[in-house]
């Protein structure tokens, strides 16, 4: 079984048909054909450099070029979990711990998974590792960057409330408990409700494009399943060191709330 | 038992207010007044450690730096101005509250089965008192504890934190306006003026 090859020409077909959909509500005034065309010109072009990048890495498939492909993955990732957030830690410190907290979980858990349980020659394999790693980290960046930015922003409208705690005896991870609970929710309940609702409302990408690819549905589902249970495992853990992390820093050695540590939002 | 301690401070200070060096004895009422803004809420909240300054505090001979910072404010309690609640119903906020407390106070013991939404501002404020109370601490320290209250209600809270007072032998810095008040319930007045802490006369 083969894939059916793809001509450029025949994706031309098809990007004719988005530039039709752009006419059309540009002819009805709906004002939304701008933003279409664009996006859809940097798929293309986003798309097209990845690919580039895969060939030469996976024609390359030294140790080397795959961690530092992979070291560009996390710090990109990285950024982007501060830039999510509303009131961040100032001083490196929300780069620091998002960063941290992805390499810890998302490395981890992928190189676990390639080792011991994919098993392919060798294990750093690019075809396996870079695919695994992309998804394990754009889940694991949402993930952290929703818990870290509800937990900040929870802290500094409830300051009154910790404080309060803080002034009855309270250790500040009891202070902040509540807080750090819903932080560590409003993580991972995207993953959460993704498993909750694969297959029966939607079919995940990652399993509809290896059916495409020509795999049997039950191998397919099986590659889903490990995916589905990494990606939350590298989500869980990773949004849990972030939790840990950022809640630590918003105290100091004598248990105080530091709000100063966060930066204003801008705007 | 051993005996009460009582609460120094050395050269504790904290924001533009000069350092302030007093001892209270057990038992003592210091009452703290002085124009808003002047510094003396931020001075309860150094001595409780919720704000970074310098100089000592001390409760009896241990040093507030010797102790975790929970630790010492499980002693040094704090009751400020105004109250916060994290629980839906008033009881889970007060799980050791006697009957005959609540009385005092003026509620029923219905009063624990209550949305803390459906406290008015004066009620938020006595069962604040009530709930910092009911940790047995060492030392009391009130930010205006009856400024949300009329005058037959701040009597009745005056008097039940004064008997509370004479009972466990806590040496209590109280933060009032009222002259008043201060005639009733200081053993010692403190007036900020400028950035300095003056003895002022407790009486009208």
């Amino acid at each position: 079984m083969g894939v059916i090859e793809l001509a450029w020409w025949q994706l031309a077909l098809a990007a004719l048909m988005v530039v039709a959909l752009a006419g059309c509500t540009a002819a009805m005034r709906l004002g939304m054909s701008r933003h279409l065309l664009i996006a859809a010109t940097r798929t293309v072009v986003q798309l097209a450099l990845v690919g580039l990048v895969l060939e030469a890495l996976f024609a390359a498939a030294t140790l080397y070029w795959v961690a530092l492909m992979a070291l560009g993955m996390l710090l990109i990732a990285g950024r982007e979990v501060m830039a999510r957030q509303k009131r961040r830690l100032i001083g490196g410190w929300a780069f620091g711990i998002g960063t941290v907290a992805m390499f810890l979980s998302s490395f981890t858990v992928t190189v676990l998974t390639l080792a011991v349980i994919i098993g392919p020659e060798p294990w750093y394999r690019p075809q396996y590792a870079i695919p695994l790693l992309g998804m394990m980290l754009g889940n694991t960046m949402t993930g952290v960057a929703l818990a870290l930015d509800r937990l900040t922003d929870t802290a500094w409208r409830q300051r009154a409330v910790i404080e309060n705690r803080l002034m009855l005896g309270q250790r500040w991870q009891a202070a902040v408990g509540d807080i750090r609970r819903e932080a560590m929710r409003s993580g991972l309940m995207p993953m959460i409700n993704a498993m909750a609702a694969a297959g029966v409302v939607s079919l995940p990408g990652m399993m509809t494009g290896q059916i495409l690819a020509g795999s049997p549905p039950a191998l397919a589902v099986k590659y889903q399943i490990l995916v589905m249970f990494t990606i939350t495992l590298g989500t869980g853990f990773g949004t849990l060191a972030a939790v840990a992390a950022g809640s630590r820093r918003l105290f100091d050695g004598r248990q105080r709330l530091r709000l100063d540590r966060l930066a204003a939002p801008k705007g | 038992m051993t005996a009460p301690p009582s609460l120094h401070l050395v050269r504790l200070a904290v924001g533009e207010l000069a350092p302030v060096t007093l001892t209270v004895a057990p038992g003592e009422v210091h009452c703290l007044s002085g124009p808003s803004g002047s510094g003396k809420s931020r001075l309860l909240r150094a001595v409780a450690d919720l704000e970074a300054h310098d100089g000592e505090a001390w409760l009896g001979d241990i040093d507030q730096a010797s102790l975790p910072a929970h630790a010492w404010r499980a002693r040094v309690m704090l009751v400020p101005a105004e109250s916060h609640w994290w629980e839906d119903e008033v009881g889970e906020h007060l799980p050791r509250a006697e009957a005959s407390d609540l009385e005092a106070l003026g509620f029923t013991p219905e009063v624990l089965t209550w949305q803390v939404a459906r406290l008015s501002s004066g009620e938020k404020q006595r069962l604040a008192l009530l709930r910092a109370v009911s940790l047995e601490p060492s030392v009391l320290l009130l930010d205006e504890p009856t400024a949300n209250l009329d005058g037959a209600t701040t009597r009745r809270v005056e008097a039940w934190l004064m008997a509370r007072i004479r009972e466990r032998h806590w040496p209590v810095l109280w933060v009032a306006h009222d002259a008043d008040q201060i005639a009733r319930v200081a053993t010692r007045h403190w007036r900020i003026e400028g950035r300095n802490l003056r003895e002022a006369p407790a009486w009208a």
